[in-house]
This record gives structure tokens, C-alpha cells and sequence, in this order.
């Protein structure tokens, strides 16, 4: 380890035994705790202050979502299979497992892409609606954050595969990072699946 | 001593395994009584709440046995702890707003 290298990447900090990887990751998802805070808190503001408030299942493809949830579930599982394998040293198994993740959130975005343009086809837009507003601002940066997590997942299954030979430990940190944010964009996708697509209003409808 | 380190966590490993082999099964479980629940006639509060509940109940699952929650250091349960009320403090900021606004008028 040479002074310039930052310390605390592999070995646990002596005070809070934890690593600098894992405070970092667990303090960026507290920021997008807040982040998504404030779009649901908006998701409220607007039902409660609309009366002609969109009702989910009506407007949207509960179909389409459930499946997308599953999608999600399951690449939660598999990303922590990517990292089971890393601790258990089975490269082989971390590149099936990973390859998995990433191809499931292509999955969930390719669902989503159908979804999106299904709507656009029959001229229904964020400016259509404030229940739409809403719709595609929560889950489009949703959507933004499966890209970004594909984005680093995919660099962890191949170019940056190569620390397993240089430094295993600091690479198996590195996926474990990873997979917290893949676990919070799903656990993002928990809530706002029934939110958006399942809770009825109290409004009658025109 | 790597190699016992590893072969240490091998055993952890396959016990942390099991585990979110069964939480998957909750998870799709639970996924399925979301939507079912859905369509029970219930009251919107009552349809809310159900909703929510059943929904922290699968968070929790992800967040405790995914990103290993349950058996993290203390820092991380303090980091938590803040961001979840100030999170349900973040909820309500606008709605509490417009309410005083409208006293207001």
C-alpha cells in the first residue's frame, strides 16, 4: 500500500469496524433516501390536493409492473449471488451471476420502454395529467437509476473483473457496494409499484 | 491465513445462502398478495395502509438479509435511524405547507 493510497478500502476502520466503501455507499443511499423522499412527498401533495387524481390501476399496465417486480427481486437475488460467489472465490459463478443482474435490469428496462411508448402512442404525456406527471418523474428516475447501476454492475463483470487477480478483497468490497445500490433501486421499486399502479382513489371518475 | 479467511466465510456463505433463497420466496410471495389485495374492495385507507404495510415488510427483507442490515455495525443503524425520520418529516413537508397556506389566505 503506497501513502497515496486511501486507506480503510479493504481492512475495516478500528472504530466503527466498518470499511470506507461501506459507510460511502450506506451515506449516498441515505441521500437518495431523501432524494425519492421528495418525489412520493410530492406523489402526496398532489393526490390529496387533486380530486380528479388519476387512479393507477385504471391507467396503467398492472401486468407489465408485477412482472417488473419480479424482474427486480430477482436480479436483488442474484446480484447477492454475485457476491456469495466472490467470497466463496468462484469467478466463474460471480460472472454468471453478475452477467444475470445486468441482463435482468435490461429486462426491467426493456419492459419499461414498451410501457413508456405504449402511453406516448395514445398521446398520454407528463403534461397530461398531474397523476401522470408524477408517474413518469418517479419512475423515470427510477429507470435512470437501473441504467446507472447497470452501467457500474456491467463495468464489475468485465473490464473491472480484472482486480479479482490484483486485489480479491478490495474487488469483493466493490461488489458488495455495488449490490447495496442494486438492492436500494429495487427496494425503491417495492414502493413505488403499489403506489402508483395499485392504490385506489376515493374520487369518483368522469 | 487468507485461506482460512476464506474458507471461514465459505461457511458463513452458504448459511447467508439459504437465507436469501428463502427471502426470494417471500419476496415473489409477498409480491403476488400485493397485487391480490389489491383488488379487495377494501377502503382507500384501509387500501393504503394495507399497501404500505405489505410493502415494508418486503423492504425490510431486502434491507435486512440483501444488504445485510441485520448485522451491521451501530454506525450504519445512526446513519439509518436520521435519514428514516427525516425522511417521514420530508414527506409531509408539503402537504403541512399547503395547509398553512390555505389558513393563511
Amino acid at each position: 500500500m503506497s501513502a497515496a493510497a486511501i486507506p480503510y478500502t479493504v481492512e475495516p476502520r478500528p472504530d466503527t469496524g466498518l470499511n470506507n466503501v461501506k459507510i460511502g455507499i450506506w451515506l449516498f443511499l441515505a441521500s437518495e433516501v431523501m432524494l425519492f423522499g421528495a418525489l412520493f412527498a410530492g406523489y402526496i401533495l398532489l393526490r390529496v390536493g387533486d380530486p380528479g387524481f388519476g387512479h393507477g390501476s385504471e391507467e396503467l399496465s398492472i401486468p407489465m409492473a408485477f412482472v417488473n417486480t419480479l424482474v427486480l427481486i430477482t436480479s436483488s437475488v442474484t446480484m447477492v449471488m454475485a457476491w456469495a460467489s466472490c467470497m466463496r472465490r468462484d469467478l466463474g459463478k460471480f460472472k454468471l451471476y453478475m452477467g444475470l443482474t445486468v441482463a435482468l435490469g435490461g429486462c426491467f428496462m426493456v419492459i419499461k420502454y414498451f410501457e413508456y411508448t405504449a402511453k406516448f402512442h395514445h398521446g398520454i404525456f407528463p403534461s397530461t395529467s398531474t397523476f401522470m406527471a408524477i408517474y413518469f418523474t418517479l419512475t423515470g428516475l427510477h429507470a435512470a437509476h437501473v441504467l446507472a447501476g447497470m452501467i457500474v454492475n456491467g463495468y464489475f463483470w468485465l473490464p473491472g473483473a480484472k482486480m479479482w487477480e490484483t486485489n480479491w478483497q478490495q474487488f469483493t468490497n466493490r461488489v458488495e457496494t455495488s449490490g447495496l445500490f442494486w438492492h436500494f433501486v429495487d427496494l425503491v421499486w417495492i414502493f413505488l409499484f403499489p403506489v402508483l399502479y395499485l392504490l385506489p382513489v376515493p374520487y369518483a371518475h368522469p | 491465513m487468507s485461506d482460512a479467511h476464506a474458507h471461514a466465510h465459505e461457511i458463513d456463505v452458504d448459511h447467508h445462502v439459504r437465507i436469501y433463497m428463502r427471502v426470494f420466496a417471500a419476496l415473489a410471495v409477498l409480491t403476488v398478495i400485493t397485487v391480490a389485495v389489491a383488488y379487495l374492495h377494501l377502503t382507500t385507507a384501509a387500501a393504503v395502509a394495507l399497501a404500505l404495510f405489505i410493502a415494508t415488510i418486503k423492504g425490510s427483507l431486502v434491507a435486512c438479509y440483501f444488504m445485510h442490515l441485520i448485522s451491521e455495525k451501530k454506525l450504519i443503524y445512526v446513519v439509518m435511524v436520521v435519514t428514516v425520520l427525516f425522511f417521514f418529516f420530508e414527506l409531509l413537508i408539503p402537504t403541512i405547507s399547503e395547509s398553512i397556506n390555505i389558513h393563511a389566505g
